[in-house]
């Protein structure tokens, strides 16, 4: 959910991706922008995604545990 | 989308239709597909071939009730054949077609039924008379699961856990590895009655949320509907796979080769998005399909492309991958878990709702695989039979 007084939100999904919402310039290691092709995108953080860095849901079968405690 | 060229049936569509004559099609100016109605089924039974009958005679007027007597005797001698407490109902194409077609009238429209018939309340009894035994039915098949979570991370990793477990036959997997063309194309038929419309039946529970859950809903949908872009709305991708596998993209062109169990699922789905009593089974329903989308989709790309698709095909599936990883953790915690927080007796709604979409859909994938296997369509008639 977009809070009206942050511009830019991460949310860090429990043994999942990461959400990212509002105007975020995500960039390679050289520094050019990666596109967005919606206004919320989920970046993977299991390291399993077959398109980086987007999630493909693939946390969901490697086992992946992001032990961040979210809940 | 804009260079489909003008299809005969889209001409007869205008000629059937007044408001799509107010848009003559011109060869400059193909119509779009987005205007069509479902076109009239064919009748399976005494009910559907009743109904059709009766909504076909014009407007309804005060004779209404008289007029859909047929369609109350049909439909009171077929729900008599069932039996009491059994889910025959949703083996029953004749029932689950007539249902399809009133629910209809809430969406695009019949061909040939005027739009006055939606409210029409004789026509409502009817619909009534179906979904008390159909709802039963879809709760017994869904196992009507109860849960003890409170807050939005414990709904959401229920949910999560829910859809993993669903131990249902993986149609993708299939294929990924081993469907042949026609099989493809089955595939593509089997869900263009939904995706040709995707994502509406969620869109009726937008004004029935407020707070939290209404955000998220807004969100997810608004990327389902392309953010707005004709072109880029999921269904217009779907379109475009269609056409790309030699399929006819018009809205419910394939209503006559759907098998009964496909006619479940998309009455399912009306059927919680219709009733705002059941508004926590659509959230439910919608998280469900969200969590078992990207992974199946990125295996239907890489059976497309083996069979030598392009990616003008693929990309609806290559789409979806991306989409519904985002799409399933905000509907399992924005959307789900915090519906859940605002109004906790809506929990087991939510919960009724994720465990039909796995099981009917499930019975879909189950339904074409035995098909597949024993050699057979997986449409009431093989594609080539229509050519």
């Amino acid at each position: 959910m977009r809070d009206a007084a942050v511009e830019v939100r991460v949310t860090a999904c429990p043994d999942g991706p990461l959400l990212v919402r509002g105007p975020a310039q995500i960039v390679d290691a050289k520094g050019r922008e990666i596109e967005k092709r919606r206004s919320t995108v989920a970046l993977c953080r299991c390291g399993g995604t077959a398109i980086p860095p987007w999630c493909d849901g693939t946390h969901k079968v490697n086992g992946y545990r992001s032990g961040d405690g979210a809940d | 989308m804009t260079s489909t060229p003008v299809r005969d049936t889209a001409a007869r569509d205008t000629a059937d239709h007044p408001d799509a004559a107010d848009h003559p099609v011109t060869a400059a100016t193909p119509r779009p597909p987005h205007q069509a109605r479902l076109p009239l089924p064919a009748a399976r039974g005494p009910v559907s071939g009743a109904l059709v009958a009766a909504l076909t005679s014009g407007p309804p007027a005060d004779d209404a009730g008289e007029r859909l007597a047929p369609v109350r005797a049909a439909l009171a001698a077929a729900l008599a054949a069932h039996a009491p407490g059994s889910r025959d109902i949703l083996d029953d194409g004749d029932v689950q077609l007539a249902l399809l077609v009133m629910y209809e009238l809430h969406y695009r429209g019949v061909e040939g039924v005027d739009d006055a018939w939606e409210w029409e309340p004789a026509l409502l009894a009817a619909r009534r008379t179906i979904e008390g035994p159909f709802e039963a039915a879809v709760r017994e098949r869904a196992g009507t699961p109860t849960g003890t979570e409170t807050d939005a991370p414990a709904v959401a990793r229920r949910l999560f856990d829910l859809a993993a477990s669903d131990d249902g036959p993986s149609l993708s997997r299939y294929v990924a590895k081993r469907a042949d063309a026609e099989q493809v194309r089955e595939l593509l038929v089997l869900k263009s009655l939904y995706q040709l419309k995707e994502a509406d039946p969620h869109t009726w529970a937008v004004p029935r949320l407020a707070g939290a859950p209404k955000a998220a809903l807004v969100e997810i949908q608004a990327d389902e509907y392309g953010g707005g872009q004709v072109g880029r709305m999921h269904a217009d991708l779907f379109a475009r796979t269609m056409r790309g596998a030699g399929l006819d993209d018009t809205y419910g062109r394939y209503v006559d080769a759907v098998p009964a169990v496909v006619l479940v699922a998309l009455n399912t789905m009306s059927l919680f998005g219709l009733h705002r009593r059941l508004r926590g089974a659509i959230v439910g329903h919608l998280a469900a399909f969200e969590m078992t989308s990207s992974i199946p989709s990125r295996l239907y790309g890489n059976g497309f492309r083996r069979l030598g698709h392009d990616e003008g095909t693929t990309e609806y599936f290559d789409e979806h991958v991306e989409a519904d990883a985002v799409h399933e953790q905000i509907a399992a915690r924005d959307l789900a878990g915090r519906l859940v927080e605002q109004d906790p007796a809506l929990r087991d709604d939510v919960l009724l709702g994720a465990a039909a979409c796995l099981a009917v859909e499930g019975d879909v994938a189950a339904y074409a695989l035995g098909r597949w296997q024993e050699g057979g369509s997986a449409l009431r008639e093989p594609l080539d039979a229509h050519a």
